[in-house]
This record gives C-alpha cells, structure tokens and sequence, in this order.
C-alpha cells in the first residue's frame, strides 16, 4: 500500500561531496552540491542558453528572438513601463533576472517531473524551499532600500510619512508603514514559498490517491468503486498540473509586479503623494 | 488529546484562514469583470492590477496554508 508521503519531495540531498568549509565568526559551512543547488544551476544554464539563442538583434527576428522579445515585452511593456514610467528603465535588467530565475525554476518543478528512478529522486522545485525564495526577496527589499537611499538621500524616509494626512494621524499611520514596510521580505518570499510548496503537495496527494485507490479497487466486491475513484483523482492530477503551469507563470509574474510595485515607491518618491 | 490528534485538528483548524481568501478572490475578480464589461476598453489596463491583487489576496490565504504546514510537519 502505496503511503501519503507529501513532504518526501521537498527533502534537500547531497549529490556532490564537497567537504566543509570553515569560516572565521560562522563555523563549519557544507559547501556540498545538493538537489537544490543542482536545480538551481540547471536552471542557469537553461536561462544562459535560451537568452544567448535569443539576442540577435536581426530586423526582422527568427524563432528564438522573437520569444525573446516577447519575454522582454512583458517586463518592459506590461510591469516596468505602466508601473515605474521612463525612471525605470535601469532597473529592467535586476526585474528581467529576477523574473526568468523565478519562473524557470518554477518550471523545472513541473517539466522535469520524470518522478523516483533508482531510488532518487530527479524532480526539484528550488523555489519550493524557503532558503531560496527568502534569498531572492532579501535581494530586492536590500536593493529597493540601497536605491532609495542613494537616489533620496534621507528623503527616504518620507516614504513612512503619506502626505496630505493630519498631523494627529501620523502617530498611528507612521508604525503601521514602518511595519508594512518591513515584512514585505516576509510577504513576498512566503508567497512564492507557500503557492509552490502547496500546489506540489496537493498534486502529490492526488497522485497518492491514485494508487491507494486502484490497489483498493483490486480487492473485488464493493471496493471495486476504488477505480472510480482512482480515475477521478487520476483527472484531478492532469487538471491540478494544467493549473501548476499557470501558477507557476503568475507567481513569477507577480513577484517581478510586486518588485516594481517596491521600486517605484523609492524611485519616483518626489511624484506620487507621498 | 494526545499530541498527534491535536496538531490533527490544529492543521485543519489553520486552513480556515482560506475562507476569508476565498472571499477576498470573489470580491476582486466579480470587481473587475464588473469593470470589465461595463468598459471593456479599459479590461487590459486593468489586467496588472488584478493579477497584482490576486497575489496580495492569495497571499493571506497562503500564509494560513504554510501554518498549517508548520503545525503538521515541524
């Protein structure tokens, strides 16, 4: 009998051995290559070879560039451009990066999903683990807090003070921003973290019922309504994986929204209310 | 009780944070097809801001998902 083991998935492995490395002030670091370090790296590779196929700048583009600039379209045309304005186009490179990382890792969960050969496991979805998705937020909250104070000096923290707002009203609505301010790190890695991890688990659930349902089914008499049920889950997974590709574009998408959303709120501080 | 059953009922308990996400998801979109067919000139406009919040919403829904995670499997 086949047991719901949902979380067996997401267990980080060493493949490659590489001895500790001690650093002064922090002890012992494992520098082994793991499951996730490996996805990570594939997916690397997957965007360097896709761009470098992609850039070629002819005037009337082949296959490849013109999926590049689709993909560049989105950033540049549909986040960066409506939501930061012409202020923003140096920041369309950090969004682009952020973008591709996200959603190619998040792919890589679902296409290569060949499941357990010999005992290993060859489907990782490195943004289902929260080290990476709370690395990638650090990165932008760091670098919308750096940007902000390069570009406004201690302007900056009028970002905390809305203007046009009684002065009485400023003592409650000064912790309450201070505060949403700070656990955007939070919102935004728990997001992608909580959408990835709780889709895989789900359609591992599923997946689990099938086999517990068709071994039921085999039983004879009343229990051979199991195949019922194993075809029903069976359709649930095809739909729950259709569903795990749109997810896995939109949250991709929305962490690239929400990183303008932040950017804009620094870059154009002067404009907009505040 | 003993420790298993509760942290059983904890985790379901957790999972109810999704009905206000539920909610929230059915206000936004019946908000903006509202919009959207009134005006649906102005649909696409829209579009970034909705998926925006989308996130923002599911995003409550989320967290009440991942504490049930915690409760079940830390």
């Amino acid at each position: 009998m086949a047991s719901i083991e949902p979380m067996k998935q997401f267990l980080v492995h060493e493949v490659v051995h590489i001895d500790p490395i001690v650093v002064p002030g922090l002890g012992a670091i494992n520098m082994s290559i793991t499951n996730s370090v490996l996805a990570m790296m594939i997916g690397a590779l997957i965007i360097v070879a896709l761009l470098g196929s992609a850039a070629r700048g002819q005037l009337v583009p082949g296959r490849m560039q013109a999926f590049g600039e689709a993909l560049y379209n989105l950033i540049d045309g549909t986040l960066v451009g409506p939501m930061i304005g012409d202020k923003g186009r140096p920041y369309i490179p950090f969004i682009f990066s952020i973008f591709m990382m996200v959603l190619v890792l998040n792919m890589m969960g679902l296409v290569f999903a060949i499941g357990n050969l010999g005992g290993q496991e060859w489907t990782f979805t490195a943004t289902a683990q929260l080290a990476v998705t709370a690395t990638l937020a650090l990165i932008t909250f760091l670098s919308v807090v750096v940007i902000g104070f390069v570009k406004n000096g201690f302007k900056f923290f009028k970002l905390f003070a809305p203007g046009g707002v009684p002065w009485p009203m400023l003592i409650f609505l000064v912790p309450i921003e201070i505060i949403s301010f700070m656990v955007r790190p939070l919102t935004l890695s728990m997001r992608l973290f909580g959408n990835m991890i709780g889709g895989h688990v789900v359609m591992n659930i599923f997946a689990t019922f099938v086999v517990m349902l068709a071994v039921l089914g085999m039983s004879g008499g009343i229990a051979t309504l199991g195949w019922l049920g194993a075809g029903v889950s069976f359709f649930m997974v095809v739909a729950l994986t259709a569903l795990e590709f749109i997810v896995a574009f939109l949250q991709a998408f929305v962490f690239a929204a929400l990183a303008c959303v932040y950017l804009n709120d620094v870059v154009n501080l002067d404009s907009h209310g505040h | 009780m003993d420790l298993h059953s509760a942290r059983m009922i904890g985790a379901g308990l957790a999972t109810m944070g999704l009905i206000g996400a539920g909610v929230g998801l059915g206000v936004l979109f019946s908000g903006y097809l509202q919009g959207a067919l009134r005006n649906p000139s102005a649909a696409p406009g829209a579009q970034p801001m909705l998926f925006l919040g989308l996130a923002l919403t599911e995003a409550l829904g989320i967290f009440a998902l991942v504490m049930a995670f915690i409760i079940l499997f830390v």
